[in-house]
């Protein structure tokens, strides 16, 4: 120790002087590397902006003939589709509402069992397998959730209703209400597992059961989150087409009950999008500049939802 | 120097060699009921010589307007086309007719509806099958989606039409169920005994059951004898001075070859 006190004397005026130099060439030298990554970031970002930003554009630029054409009221509140002279989309409006709202009455108690489950009651070696298994249901493609559907959730709803046809808004929210299991759970298991430990251990200290610590502390304090999760999963359920198209019966009339024929705002677009030309074709991004409201209107209260969980 | 010279050559006589190959490029577009034909029609041609076949499925209107204005050789509809639809000097054929089969579940007991009594199933006046001889169970009417040319046929040729504002429209009622495709319906039609839906002939298969329309049976001979009512005509819109290709190929597919092709896609032959 006291050997390396004695080699390390103090610098010379020269050493000192090439010490600066180096160090006022390394500032004035030019950083590439950190710029280029810099306007990288920079330019990805704006790709996803200006993707949005071209995608609204161009939906209110395709969708202003019909909009103009039928006017905002008889459009949105219009009872008969019957292109190309009446564009009415609230029995599609309605349609969307309710079978996301169905999905998530049947959805959302059965995933945040799961998540509790997962994140607090199962052992680890259960939630290994349980928690793969709902990722998985994740990545299934909607159609084949649609193909699962009809040939399983149309039958059975024939038979439970006794109704001639199971293409209804019923079959819609049963097969909603499983795809939009896995981002509840998903989302609503990290919500609970960011709720500090001493919250949980100061209950159970207190002497409250594991149950009553669950739902009268844990939950609580994790319902931002789980609440963005139910917000997400209703997002999910209105933007999804294929399955809904081919288990719902796509009639355009107004649904009198759950176990009439409905079509979704996804599945005007979609089913008719092919052949549709002129008024008609712009009915349908009309439609879509509906849906873009809806979701706006969503992401606006995951916003709301998370600068509350900031506070 | 001797690399510029050789890959400018190589650029323009690319040039050339493009513009002497789309000399000889027929261009048919319209009717995409037609399209599936008239592709296996442009394939066995394009195997028998050298002129290639571009075929685009845009819709019969779009066909009309193709063959008015030129922008295609040939222009398809799955329609009749009325003459002042067409431009002086457009000629039309008729190369084949297309049956609208009404077709109901195999375990359905109905054999013969007429059509009266098909418009106001699908009309919604007609709900259940005891009105029309069949079993005390309620009708679910499958149709396809507006714009589609089968569709397009059926309300024609059923007078499923009626005006709003002065214009015309589909009678079809909306709590009709809508499926996009021939298959779609048949595979609902084949799994729903209280269905009735409506495919082109051609996708007629032993999963479900044709019914008669008016005492005459969905079959080739029935429409060729005009007795089965609900049919179309397939339409070659041309415009007389077109291109020598164009008119060849018109030719092959009027003659001998492409009369057994049509035969073969489940069509009709008209010659």
């Amino acid at each position: 120790m006291s050997d390396v006190v004695t080699v390390n004397h103090a610098p010379t005026a020269k050493q000192s002087g090439q010490v600066v130099k180096a160090l006022e060439a390394s500032a004035n030298r030019v950083d590439w590397a950190n710029h280029l990554f810099k306007y990288l970031f920079m330019l990805s970002a704006f790709i996803g902006v200006f993707s949005v930003g071209l995608i609204g554009y161009f939906l209110i630029k395709e969708g202003m003939p019909a909009l103009s054409y039928a006017g905002v009221t008889n459009f949105v509140f219009g009872m008969e589709w019957v292109p190309p002279v009446l564009f009415g989309i609230a029995p599609m409006i309605v349609a969307s509402l309710i079978s996301a709202l169905g999905a998530v009455v049947i959805g959302v108690p059965v995933a945040l069992l799961t998540a509790i489950f997962l994140a607090e009651v199962a052992p680890k070696r259960v939630a290994d397998v349980v928690r793969p298994a709902v990722e998985l249901l994740a990545g299934i493609p909607s159609v084949v959730y649609g193909f699962f559907g009809l040939v399983i959730i149309v039958p059975m709803v024939e038979k439970v209703f006794n109704i001639p046809a199971g293409n209804t808004l019923m079959a819609a929210i049963i097969v909603l209400a499983v795809m939009i299991l896995p981002t509840v759970i998903a989302i609503s298991e990290t919500a609970l597992r960011a709720v500090p430990r001493s919250y949980k251990e100061g209950s159970l200290a207190l002497g409250a059961s594991p149950m009553f610590t669950i739902f009268k502390v844990l939950l609580p304090a994790a319902r931002s989150g789980i609440l963005a999760g139910v917000v997400l999963g209703i997002a999910r359920a209105i933007g999804e087409t294929m399955a809904i198209i081919m288990v719902m019966g796509n009639s355009p009339a107004m649904p009198r009950h759950l176990l009439d024929s409905a079509r979704s705002l996804t599945a005007n677009i979609a089913m008719e999008m092919a052949y549709a030309t002129g008024l008609h074709s712009s009915a349908l991004y009309t439609t879509g500049i509906v849906l873009l409201v809806f979701v706006m209107v969503l992401n606006a209260t995951l916003l709301y939802l998370n600068r509350e969980k900031a506070r | 120097m001797k690399n510029l010279i050789i890959s400018s050559i190589s650029a323009v006589s690319l040039m050339f060699g493009a513009s002497a190959y789309a000399a000889s490029t027929v261009t048919v577009s319209g009717s995409t009921s037609v399209t599936g034909v008239m592709e296996v029609l442009a394939e066995k041609y394009q195997a028998a010589q050298a002129d290639a076949v571009e075929v685009q499925g845009t819709g019969s209107g779009a066909g009309i307007r193709a063959a008015n204005d030129g922008t295609s050789m040939i222009g398809m509809s799955s329609r009749a086309v009325a003459d002042d639809e067409l431009k002086a000097g457009v000629k039309q054929f008729t190369m084949a007719m297309d049956g609208i089969a009404v077709a109901v579940n195999n375990a359905n007991g109905v054999q013969d509806l007429t059509a009266e009594q098909v418009k106001k199933i699908y009309m919604g006046e007609i709900t259940n099958w005891s009105e029309v001889g069949g079993a005390n169970m309620p009708i679910v009417a499958v149709t396809r989606e507006v714009g589609s040319g089968t569709r397009g046929a059926f309300e024609d040729i059923m007078g499923l039409i009626r005006k709003i504002n002065g214009q015309k429209v589909t009678a079809i009622s909306p709590r009709a169920q809508v499926q996009s495709g021939n298959g779609a319906i048949k595979t609902l039609v084949a799994n729903n005994p209280a269905a009735i839906g409506y495919i082109s002939l051609g996708s007629v298969d032993e999963s479900l059951r044709t019914v008669k329309v008016d005492g005459a049976p969905a079959t080739k001979e029935a429409i060729r004898a005009g007795e089965y009512g609900v049919a179309r005509p397939f339409v070659l819109m041309v415009q007389e001075d077109t291109a020598a290709e164009a008119q060849r190929f018109i030719d092959f597919i009027m003659g001998e070859e492409g009369a057994q092709i049509i035969e073969s896609e489940g069509y009709i032959d008209v010659q």
